[in-house]
């Protein structure tokens, strides 16, 4: 399933670095090491388990991020996304396979090569924070620049302006205990933007979060990714949030890969039942484009109506599929791919009122 | 989809010993009935009571051991560089005692008098816990000098000091050690534990042999007593430290001394301050004990009015003693706090409390002046209160005594003739075999198989060491007063658990009793009992009520308020619901109540010895007392030893049984002494 990467037109900068894992593995347990390459690998998590005691965590995980996209890896809980993330910056220290950010091979790294790399290249905001309570929140967001050895001025000031940047002025001073859970984020997330580093990894950052909240957050990460660029991997377990926030997703199931692709790919071609019962709830008019929702042009229609690009979203060309009286033309650049009316409009807008 | 069959329930396994249809102590009660048959017919048999200065082999033994070592001062290695610290030991405190206790000579008075010594510890009482706490130091040294006990009552304060100086330096590392490394917590571990089951007297004899006696051995045997709540605790705060906090640091880059210094050592502050309080007042209360080995400090005026039995003259270095012990935790707790307001910029401001502080410490230095200058300064006039407030106290006491002995002599005559001489005719007058055997099947009974191989095992050594007799009278007192701390642990703890405004009332008062060293609760009981078992039987008992009490309370306290519910539903009244509903859910509690009370009680009963307890402890001080004695005190010491490990292991084995995992009363061991902690 390769997807071929749809940049937009009115994109943001794209900067940063890129990313690329190949054949990753993380076997937690006694004999991690001498599963890999034997008939046990192919084994179901289960039956791994009862036979070797050791637990797979990420299974035989290939994928490249480019520069500058959003990447989400999305998965229930314990299908190994976590585990999968934190073997990016080896916080947890992968069992097998290679990760490479920018032109640097991450699982070949010395320790001090790992730490200049999580000092100036890879940031990370966690699920929980990880806010040191006895630190002011200026202090919090500069403490990846006084791990480098920054001077106290300089750091405090650098850290200033991300604060600014996330909107958190006024609450320097504060400790994050005297302050909201959204709120904590932020100083999670200033942190992270403290450094300047090519690339951001986000391990479900919102899910602790009350869902209005949650959606501010989430502005506020789409937000700065036209501000600022960088290359995001974001975790998380909402496929709402993914489907908002991601240029492509992964899906993962016990720490194997089920499907990659963009938004719509995932919820018009969904690779197999798991991620089509997923998907299932998604109002798909948000999602679909025309591509997925067109047929072939029969003998019969009318073809001087408007013409539209395959990429349109289904509910914003919905209104004026409805209003004109022939069909509308799906257009994949010149050529023209097929056409869509109102019939199968109120096919997908129907399909979401009463759920088989 | 699995498909595998579910697990078995293993919820049933904590009620296993039902299963078998009897409870427990159905099979206790047999063997007790065959004991006592069988002692009717060979009591008197086979006691192994050493006739007055018999001593066997393994104690000569032991003395010419102890006549080696000292003839090896000078050729064994391992005595030379313990004689050497030893002699550290003094020549600093000298140096110490010189700056603020006794005469520097040739002055006729301490380098710096009191009011200079007073006003240095208050200033630092304002630097680290404020203006309150800098009014109760000052208070407390002065009433050291009005009271007339002013070299004892700063020589204490300088064996606790220096004692707990060493403890943060060695402490501090093993409690990072402990908190950052699995393989060096489960090496200390069991260390920390054999160190802790150990009753504080035991360690003396070996300790003043390798160190010398005096104060090189008393601050010995204190820092090594202080040592373990430090690391335990301080351990525990650094492993507390939350992992989402360590690995997002750990995600910008930070090296590991980054990551403690930084993170982990600030995070777990407030739980290292506690530790460090609770290692203060071990050393506080290990200093006084230490007066047995002629450590410098309170103990001593309150040992030597002991011995003569005269409690009025114990009185006024006792209050001292208590007054020192609440200045102590007061201000290592006040501290705590601050700390963490401090940091905040609570109350004064940075600029503000620097300027408070430089001049209240120019004013400290000019009293520090003014106490070289001026005699009366530097040497506390003699203002005769400590002998009036004794006489005064003598006469209270007295008053007291007066008006309770007769209950008193009721309550020591129902226990002595209702509980402490059945039992002791029993286990004392029984053939050693016999006992032997019947306490190894209520072992068995008790624990199960694990807990026979430690009692068979510590049961021989007893014997080895030919004090047989001894430890059966020590058991039985060991057992009357964990019976009667039970009984008061159950009631009170069932009380404070179901009515919060009694807990209210009781905690912080039990918090003070645990705060007050074992020492000084001799005194009083003394005076009500004069020196008999009784003596130190009660003293233990109200040593160890207060932390047995807690466990029982907190126990009944977390049965869960649905469940009680559910009890109430169906009708219970008040006494069906505690009996059962609440303790028997809480009985893993009461079990943990038992086994903390059966140490704290056999520290005490050992300190007793010496107020007519007699035993196992007796024999102790005789070593202490006279150097051909030293091989009975090390055989009783040793014994001890070997009576506290049975006595925990069975009740750790019957703890377990209950469902109590090792981990959890280790952690109650842990905070065993915590007031506050959590």
């Amino acid at each position: 399933m390769t997807a071929t990467t749809t940049t937009e037109t009115t994109g943001p900068a794209r900067t940063g670095a890129g990313l690329e894992v190949r054949n990753l593995w993380k076997i937690f347990g006694p004999a991690a090491d001498r599963i890999i390459g034997t008939p046990d690998a192919e084994l179901s998590r289960a039956d791994l388990k009862a036979r070797t005691g050791s637990v797979v965590g990420v299974k035989d995980v290939s994928f490249d991020v480019a520069p500058g996209e959003v990447f989400v890896v999305m998965g229930l809980s314990g299908s190994g996304k976590s585990t999968l993330v934190r073997c990016l910056t080896r916080l947890i220290e992968p069992t097998a396979g290679t990760v490479r950010i920018g032109d640097q091979d991450v699982t070949g790294c010395s320790e001090s090569q790992l730490r200049e790399l999580r000092r100036t290249q890879v940031s990370m905001v966690f699920q929980h924070f990880g806010l040191l309570p006895h630190k002011q929140v200026i202090d919090n967001v500069a403490y990846g620049l006084e791990v480098r050895g920054m001077g106290k001025k300089e750091r405090r000031a650098k850290a200033g302006e991300i604060v600014d940047l996330v909107g958190l002025s006024g609450y320097e001073q504060n400790y994050p205990d005297q302050l909201s859970g959204g709120m904590q984020q932020r100083v999670g997330l200033a942190r992270a933007l403290a450094g300047d580093p090519q690339m951001l990894l986000f391990d479900e950052p919102f899910s602790a979060l009350d869902p209005l909240i949650r959606r501010d957050m989430q502005n506020e990460v789409i937000r700065l990714h036209h501000e600022v660029g960088k290359t995001m991997v974001f975790i998380t377990h909402d496929l709402a949030e993914a489907l908002k926030l991601g240029d492509r997703i992964m899906i993962l199931r016990d720490g194997e890969v089920v499907q990659v692709g963009t938004p719509d790919e995932v919820v018009g071609a969904p690779a197999d039942d798991y991620v089509a019962d997923f998907t299932s709830e998604v109002p798909r008019s948000h999602v679909l484009t025309l591509k997925w929702v067109m047929r072939d042009p029969r003998p019969d229609d009318d073809l001087d109506g408007t013409a539209m690009s395959q990429d349109t979203i289904v509910r914003k060309a919905a209104q004026a599929v409805l209003a004109s009286d022939k069909p509308v033309r799906v257009m994949d650049g010149d050529r023209l791919v097929g056409v869509v009316d109102d019939e199968e409009i109120l096919r997908v807008v129907v399909a979401e009122e009463s759920p088989a | 989809m699995t498909t595998r069959a579910p697990a078995p329930s293993k919820e049933a396994q904590p009620d296993a010993p039902e299963r078998d249809g009897l409870p427990r102590w159905v099979p206790v009660l047999a063997i007790l009935v065959g004991w006592i048959a069988l002692w009717a017919l060979l009591r008197g048999q086979d006691t192994l009571a050493l006739a007055g200065r018999e001593r066997t082999d393994v104690m000569r033994w032991l003395g010419d051991f102890r006549d080696g070592v000292i003839a090896s001062r000078s050729t064994n290695p391992v005595v030379a560089f313990t004689n050497g610290v030893g002699e550290v030991i003094r020549s600093v405190f000298g140096w110490l005692q010189e700056l603020v206790s006794v005469p520097a000579f040739p002055r006729p008075v301490p380098q710096v008098g009191w009011l200079g010594v007073t006003a240095l510890a208050a200033w630092v009482g304002l630097a680290v816990a404020g203006v309150r706490m800098a009014l109760l130091v000052a208070a407390t040294f002065v009433s050291f000098g009005v009271l007339g006990f002013w070299e004892e009552g700063i020589d204490l304060l300088l064996v606790t000091g220096l004692s707990v100086g060493v403890v943060v330096l060695l402490g501090l590392p093993l409690a990072v050690a402990m908190g950052t490394s699995p393989r060096a917590r489960a090496v200390i571990t069991p260390v920390l534990d054999a160190m802790q089951t150990m009753p504080t007297f035991v360690y003396l004899l070996p300790i003043v042999l390798f160190f010398g006696i005096g104060v090189s051995g008393a601050v010995v045997c204190t820092l090594i007593y202080a040592l373990p709540p430090l690391i335990r605790i301080g351990g525990h705060g650094i492993r507390s430290v939350s992992p989402t906090a360590i690995e997002a640091t750990d995600s910008t880059g930070q090296t590991r001394w980054q990551r403690l210094v930084k993170v982990q050592l600030p995070m777990a502050r407030k739980t290292l301050v506690v530790g460090l309080n609770q290692s203060t007042m071990a050393a506080l209360s290990m200093a006084i004990i230490a007066s047995y080995v002629d450590g410098p400090g309170l103990g001593e005026p309150v040992l030597s009015a002991l011995i003569r039995n005269d409690v009025g003259s114990s009185l006024v270095p006792g209050l001292l003693i208590v007054l020192t012990a609440i200045m102590l935790d007061r201000t290592t707790t006040a501290a705590s706090q601050r700390a963490e307001s401090a940091a905040r910029g609570v109350g004064l401001r940075g600029r503000q409390r620097q300027v408070v502080l430089a001049v209240t410490g120019v004013v400290a230095l000019v009293c520090v002046y003014l106490s070289r200058t001026y005699f009366s300064l530097a040497q506390f006039p003699d203002t005769g209160w400590g002998p009036r407030l004794s006489e005064a106290l003598g006469s209270l006491t007295d008053a007291v005594v007066g008006f309770l002995s007769a209950p008193a002599e009721v309550f020591k005559n129902a226990v002595s003739y209702g509980l402490l001489n059945p039992l002791q005719n029993l286990l004392a007058d029984s053939p050693w075999w016999l006992a032997a055997g019947a306490i190894t099947l209520i072992a068995l009974a008790l624990g199960g198989v694990r807990a026979v191989v430690s009692t068979v095992l510590c049961l021989a050594g007893i014997l080895f060491f030919g004090l047989w007799n001894d430890t059966m009278l020590t058991l039985t007192m060991v057992l009357v007063a964990t019976l009667l701390v039970m009984a008061i642990a159950v009631v009170v703890g069932v009380w404070m658990a179901r009515r919060p405004r009694v807990d209210l009332l009781l905690r912080p008062l039990l918090d003070a009793g645990q705060t007050i060293p074992a020492f000084c609760y001799l005194i009083p009981v003394l005076a009500l009992f004069d020196p008999t078992r009784f003596t130190a039987i009660f003293a233990a008992v109200v040593y160890a009520a207060p932390p047995a009490i807690k466990l029982v309370a907190d126990g009944v306290k977390a049965v869960p308020e649905t469940t009680l519910e559910a009890s109430r539903s169906t009708g219970t009244n008040a006494w069906q619901e505690i009996t059962q509903v609440q303790l028997p859910i809480a009985r893993g509690s009461l079990v943990l109540a038992a086994n903390q009370g059966l140490l704290y009680v056999l520290a005490m009963i050992v300190i007793g010895g010496l107020v007519g307890a007699g035993a196992l402890g007796y024999d102790v001080v005789l070593g202490f007392a006279r150097s051909e004695e030293w091989g009975l005190g090390a055989a009783a010491g040793i014994t001890i030893v070997l009576l506290g490990i049975m006595l925990d292991r069975i009740a750790q084995a019957a703890a377990a049984r209950q469902g109590v995992s090792k981990r959890q009363s280790l952690l109650a061991r842990a905070r065993g002494g915590t007031r506050r902690a959590a």
